[in-house]
């Protein structure tokens, strides 16, 4: 199945009652699917066809707080766009799920893939799940909103998938049955929500004699959520043999010498590469990144311990500062003495191959890193 | 107990002694009933009416951003509709959020024929941030924005026909209004939220801070704007006019110089020039919607 198709059958099968979107490159697969599935009374949903990425996720707001499980995707601009949206849904504990396609964001226009979209809303309090290949972008999303939806968390959530990497590849998805998926995920039940006979008021101004504790509770809410994460991934593997306990997941990395930090679809070429490595008698491994937001510090610094060099792959970069992951993992190792270089790379869709993180592993054993890999010198004269 | 639904929107807030929004909302919740929820833009209304921990609101009411209330009130009608819930829903903006900031999502909700009503309540600038001007300012007030000055006579155009827009979109109803003349104010409201699909009132809501008069003067303020033409109450039905609020017209100068707004028009010298203006964009309201009482010979 293409990648966008298997991600739209499996958010059907997580039945939201209100869908709202906007077609955007390279998101618009999944939308027309599933306005294709509404249409044929597959999924008995509402389709609001708006007219922006910025009145989409509004929708979803106003639909999640009047008591329905929403969903909605977008990539790129589009997220851009959704910004001040994203905030204000975390900000009021609203369980929205959405795909987001992963796509650079201009200036210069690029419709190909890196991470730079969803990693700019790093800060927004939004859960993000990044995903290695199609089976795993299908599942997150049943993971999503377990997780996003307990009373326990209540916080949206991204499932993130590469740009054409992933969303427009064609491979075989195992997909669970609408019995299978109604056991794993029950109707949704809102904490609170907009109703006459119980009249609450929502999304009040707060007084710096109160703000802060907002942003307090939100951050609490995120951090615990790694807990329901686990939980609800272990379920998940429990049901239907595919485990997503871990936050990270590691490859070869017990004995490893070397380890490299990824996320996404990045990460299957790594394993090849690796594999490759490991028969040319480098001891490297994989520590991937599956959940970004919450941010699992401590499995990280444990899976971590025993390496030599650190090498973090990031398709994003804080202009003037470094990849997110990159700061994410130095912050996690703080206190060791375990060295952590940072590899900006793919970015606006540039390919990576496995002979490039062989390179990379190469640099990281020389002790350099906090670079551009894989520049065109010849472009920068 | 009894209902009384005057105590849907209830005292204890903060707005300003005279505010013609607050009154409004109160009218539209008396009008509406307790079955309904209601979407707030950013602004005045929000901040005065929602101070965390309280709230003066007494049915569901829910904040998202300045410029999205239509969007989130899709949604809302989305949900509600999928559940077979009743609820009637009533988003509610200031004319920053609706003419200005919010013109896309509401332009966007209107096409798609969403079950809503959508109120304005025009005080003619930004007046949360300090009376800034906005798309709603009539022409030749001075804000903060459009000071009148050695070279400026204050805002440079003429208020933009929101009305007109979301009529040309195919709403089944659009209505002018005037907290001045409560009674119908609440008829319209009644009427819009009981007619299927988009409807839109905008709700002429003099404020006092603003302007630049004592508050105990919103209503006097209110009915003058009617009575010079400067405001004209209407509604429209699938896009005719089907009925207007006719006057014996007074000239604007009676309007203008009980507003501080205006008083460059005034001092230090009479500008009749610019009065003028303002005078022929009173006599093509007059005209366009027929609002003048003639008199039988």
């Amino acid at each position: 199945m293409e990648g966008s198709h298997a991600v739209a059958r499996a958010v059907t099968m997580c039945r939201p009652q209100v869908i709202a979107a906007y077609p955007i490159t390279p998101q618009t697969h999944i939308v027309e699917a599933l306005a294709e599935i509404v249409a044929n009374c597959e999924l008995d949903a509402d389709y609001i066809t708006v007219e922006s990425e910025f009145s989409a996720l509004s929708a979803c707001l106003g639909a999640s707080a009047a008591g329905s499980r929403v969903y909605s995707a977008t990539t790129s601009q589009g997220l851009a766009l959704m910004f001040e949206v994203c905030f204000n849904v975390a900000g009021m504990r609203q369980p929205v799920v959405m795909s987001i396609v992963n796509r650079a964001l201009g200036a210069p226009l690029s419709i190909w893939n890196d991470h730079q979209d969803s990693i700019s809303l790093r800060d927004s309090g939004w859960m993000q799940f990044y995903a290695e290949d199609n089976q795993e972008a299908t599942d997150l999303h049943y993971i999503a909103y377990k997780v996003a939806e307990d009373h326990r968390v209540l916080l949206p959530s991204f499932v993130c998938f590469d740009g054409f990497i992933l969303s427009h590849t064609y491979e075989p998805v195992d997909m669970l049955n609408q019995e299978q998926a109604d056991s794993y995920l029950p109707p949704f039940k809102p904490y609170h929500r907009l109703d006459a006979d119980d009249p609450i008021s929502f999304g009040l101004f707060a007084s710096p004699d109160y703000y802060q504790e907002f942003r307090y509770e939100n951050d609490q809410a995120l951090r615990s959520a790694q807990d329901v994460v686990a939980s609800c991934g272990r379920e998940f593997g429990e049901m239907f043999g595919r485990d997503y306990s871990g936050l990270v997941e590691a490859y070869r990395l017990d004995d490893a010498d070397t380890a490299i930090v990824a996320m996404g679809s990045l990460c299957g070429t790594v394993k090849d590469a690796i594999d490759e490595l490991r028969d040319a008698g480098k001891k490297v491994g994989l520590l991937k990144i599956r959940s970004f937001r919450p941010f699992p510090a401590e499995e990280i610094k444990s899976a971590l311990s025993g390496v030599s060099r650190v090498a973090v792959l990031d398709k994003n970069i804080s202009l003037g500062s470094k990849g997110a992951a990159c700061l994410e993992i130095r912050d996690a190792l703080y206190g060791s003495q375990i060295p952590v270089l940072g590899y900006v790379l793919a970015l606006g869709g540039r390919d990576v191959r496995k002979k490039d993180i062989a390179a990379i592993v190469d640099n990281a054993e020389k002790g350099r890193g906090d670079i551009f890999y894989g520049l065109r010198e010849e472009l920068l004269k | 107990m009894t209902d009384k639904p005057c105590n849907l929107f209830d005292v204890g807030h903060r707005a300003c002694g005279g505010c013609a929004a607050a009154l409004a909302a109160k009218l539209i919740l008396e009008a509406a009933g307790k079955n309904t929820i209601v979407v707030s833009a950013t602004g005045c209304m929000e901040v005065f009416s929602t101070p965390y921990p309280e709230t003066a609101w007494g049915v569901p009411w829910i904040h998202s951003l300045f410029e999205n209330n239509s969007a989130v009130a899709s949604g809302v009608v989305a949900s509600l509709k999928k559940q077979g819930r009743t609820e009637k829903v009533i988003a509610l903006g200031g004319d920053g959020a609706t003419v200005d900031i919010g013109m896309l999502c509401i332009s966007g909700a209107f096409e798609r024929g969403t079950d809503f009503t959508y109120i304005c309540y025009d005080n003619e600038a930004y007046m949360n941030t300090g009376i800034q001007r906005s798309g709603a300012t009539p022409y030749d007030a001075s804000t903060t924005t459009s000071p009148a000055g050695k070279c400026s006579f204050g805002n440079p155009r003429p208020k933009k026909d929101l009305p007109a827009i979301l009529a040309a979109h195919g709403a089944p109803y659009v209505a002018t209004a005037s907290v001045a003349y409560p009674a119908d104010f609440k008829k319209k409201v009644e009427k819009a939220v009981n007619i299927p699909g988009p409807c839109y009132i905008q709700v002429h809501a003099p404020c006092c801070t603003g302007w630049g008069f004592e508050g105990e003067k919103t209503i006097a303020i209110g009915k003058l704007a009617i009575e010079t033409g400067l405001w004209v109450n209407y509604e429209m039905e699938n896009g005719e006019v089907t009925r207007v609020k006719k006057v014996r017209r007074k000239p604007v100068e009676d309007y203008l110089t009980e507003q501080k707004r205006f008083r460059h028009l005034f001092r230090p010298k009479k500008n009749d020039g610019e009065i003028a203006k303002i005078q022929q964009i009173a006599d093509r309201n007059a005209e366009k919607y027929g609002t003048d009482i003639v008199l039988k010979k």
